[in-house]
């Protein structure tokens, strides 16, 4: 068969997203000649539309449709209504994302092997060996085209990454380079090299940086196997008597509501509304939602241990010019428990625009303490900092059945209390990266809290008894054999690595699960 | 900002104007940069030109900028002139004036000290009025693009290719 797919062909795979998970998975199972059809709720941006400009940007591409949160962290005081920092488009996230592609080192696919029990943490070993990966990662790296992977050069470093690079060097760090990006520092794959212009975080104009947008989505639509239908949200997935999931509803821009049959159904729709699906398709023979006899949908979800530290200096940094994310420091990535807390967290230059300094350095800050720092913008060096945050079965994903969507649904309630070893590793990263800017002479060092979530992950996880989690080592639901989850929501624990090339990896090595169970007749 | 009053320039109109505070001149229905280097105006419809400067000042003192021009936080606070904002506006500014004749002066804008009028805006940071003219101020201030030059933000770069060869790496003091 070839696109488009009509509503009642039931032999179709439906993948719900087309984001880092979603729309590899698309790619991936159009290459192999199977049928997709990909619903994504945003509509489709390419290089020509994205915007060089913080808020316009942000007012084109983020989820913006209504949310609520609860809990300790400081998001949810200082920005009530939007817990994540992420997208709505063809190609989700990976539109916004800085391009930070890093393998998990070994030990973190084992965390309560070698953690060891932590109060209050809901830790859990990946069902996955780490050798497991080794082709996957590499094979994910060269779709990506990751620097420093593969004989691919690094980038050159800018402004904001010689002041970290030199920092770090005066500390005595000695992994320190200008990371693993997936931005071509020459032209790979068709696409362009880096022009650091910066604007990362709001498109990249120049398709440098992959996204599933300009590439996997395109290459799977090329098969014709794949047919993507943008501005469609799903509202529920259905099942059959036998309990096998059989299609999905969902409304079209016009608010039109459609049914499309399906023998497979895979969720990718970022780690809040991934679970809020499940959850929202409950029925009379799943009353907790779908895939949940567990009851771990929702549940365990991590945001990564973050924060920042921007640094003032008596001489221009101009840190905005060239790639947002432009160097990492290693060093601290390491489990060392003698620091105070398990796992380990990585450093990584971050810059924002004057209107997002705005908004994020101190939210709610105002006066001259607030001003003066701003008066210094140009002489900013800023650095994001990323670490393992523990997962908690109360930090968890509901229904918040009093608010509801421009679609009658219930939103997603984003609840998050910071564990001890969140904040333990929190504070000795401030530490770490007040110092590396107190080591080239910054007058004045600011740790600025978390922003709003953009490393979004846990709330499906994968576990090796159904009891545990939700799906198993191959991202299938350990409920209903022909309902996947595709996207970061799997993920056991979350590591201390950006999660994308995670992601991309589990997505390639899952099409390939699905197309041999497919042949086997087996789903 | 320009000034299109009646066919007036902003120098007729200025001749019509009281001194207000330390910067302002209001006229009916106007607030102006008080010195001719100033050189901006802002017409109200619905709040009283009085008001206006007021929220200026409040504004200038939230986020104090000394090298950035009232002229840019009059543009911030512009768009609470409008018919269903009034009511709200002046009766909240009615209460920082009374504040201020709380510690002994006439108005908010006779507050000569700018700590004693962010002590007076400190009693109030967590009222409605104040949260509203603050979160607005954060995208109404920083988000005006001809402030970014001031704070040596550059905006927009693709347009000119990025920084590959406009000094994404010159750096130079390390």
């Amino acid at each position: 068969m070839t696109a488009p797919f009509d509503l009642n062909d039931d032999s179709v795979v439906v993948i719900i997203g087309t984001g880092a998970g979603g729309g590899v998975l698309a790619n991936e199972l159009a290459q192999k000649g199977i049928s997709v059809v990909s619903l994504e709720a945003g509509g489709r941006y390419l290089p020509e539309d994205y915007i060089n400009d913080e808020w316009d940007s942000f007012g084109q591409l983020a989820w913006t449709d209504p949310r609520s949160t609860s809990g300790d962290w400081r998001v949810a005081k200082d920005f009530s209504g939007l817990p994540a920092w992420i997208v709505k488009a063809v190609g989700g996230t990976t539109t916004h994302w800085a391009g930070a592609s890093l393998r998990f080192q070994d030990h973190e696919w084992k965390a309560k092997t070698i953690y060891g029990d932590v109060q209050g943490a809901n830790l859990l070993d990946w069902p996955i060996d780490p050798r497991e990966m080794d082709d996957y990662y590499t094979k994910a790296e060269t779709k990506l085209g990751v620097t420093r992977t593969g004989g691919r050069a690094g980038l050159p470093g800018n402004n904001n990454y010689k002041v970290f690079e030199a920092g770090a060097k005066a500390l005595g760090y000695k992994e320190v380079h200008t990371g693993r990006m997936a931005i071509n520092s020459a032209e790979y794959d068709g696409r362009m090299a880096c022009q650091q212009t910066g604007f990362c975080f709001q498109g990249c104009k120049w398709g440098a940086k992959w996204s599933s947008a300009y590439t996997d989505i395109p290459k799977g639509e090329a098969t014709g196997h794949l047919e993507v239908r943008e501005r469609c949200h799903v509202m529920r997935i259905e099942h059959d008597k036998k309990g096998r999931v059989s299609g999905v509803v969902y409304v079209d821009a016009k608010g039109q509501q459609h049914a499309q049959k399906a023998r497979i159904v895979c969720v990718a729709g970022n780690s809040i509304e991934s679970p809020r699906l499940l959850l929202n398709s409950a029925s009379s023979m799943f009353p907790d939602g779908l895939a949940n006899s567990s009851g771990q949908v929702g549940r365990n979800y991590m945001r990564h241990m973050t924060g920042s530290v921007y640094g003032v200096f008596d001489k221009p940094v101009r840190m905005w010019r060239g790639t947002t994310m432009a160097g990492i420091i290693q060093d601290e990535a390491r489990h060392d428990p003698s620091r105070g807390f398990v796992g380990g967290y990585e450093m990584e230059t971050l810059s924002l625009g004057l209107p997002f300094m705005a908004a994020f350095l101190d939210p709610g800050g105002w006066g001259r303490e607030f001003t003066t720092a701003l008066d210094h913008y140009e002489n900013m060096a800023g650095m994001w900092l990323v670490g393992e945050d523990m997962p908690q079965e109360t930090n968890r994903i509901t229904l918040n059945h009093d608010i509801k969507d421009q679609h009658g649904l219930p939103v997603a309630n984003v609840h998050f209390d910071d564990h001890p070893n969140d904040i333990a590793m929190r504070s000795h990263a401030y530490k770490q990266g007040i110092a590396v800017y107190e080591a080239v002479g910054a007058t004045r060092v600011f740790p600025t809290p978390p922003y709003p979530s953009t490393h979004n992950m846990g709330t499906n996880r994968m576990s090796e008894k159904a009891r545990d989690g939700v799906v198993n080592k191959h991202g299938q639901s350990h409920d209903i054999a022909n309902l996947f989850v595709s996207d970061g929501s799997q993920f056991t624990t979350g590591a201390a690595e950006n999660p994308t090339l995670t992601i991309v990896a589990l997505a390639i090595r899952q099409a390939d699960y699905i197309a041999s169970e497919m042949g086997k007749k087996t789903l | 900002m320009s000034l299109h009053k009646q066919g007036m320039t902003r120098r007729q109109l200025l001749s019509q104007s009281a001194v207000f505070g330390a910067n302002f001149a209001i006229g009916s229905g106007f607030v102006a940069g008080r010195v001719e280097a100033a050189n901006w105006a802002l017409e109200v419809d619905h709040l009283t030109s009085e008001t206006m400067a007021t929220l200026i000042q409040m504004a200038r003192d939230i986020y104090p900028h000394d090298q950035v021009s009232d002229a840019y936080y009059a543009i911030a606070m512009k768009g609470y002139d409008t018919a269903e904002a009034a009511e709200t506006i002046e009766a909240n500014i009615a209460a920082l004036d009374a504040a201020a004749k709380g510690i002994g002066y006439a108005r908010y804008i006779d507050v000569g000290w700018e700590r004693d009028r962010v002590d007076l805006l400190r009693a109030m940071e967590n009222s409605p009025f104040f949260q509203q003219i603050r979160g607005g101020l954060v995208t109404g201030l920083y988000n005006q693009k001809a402030v970014w030059p001031i704070f040596g933000y550059e905006g927009e770069s693709f347009s000119q290719g990025g920084y590959i060869d406009r000094g994404f790496d010159d750096i130079n003091w390390l």
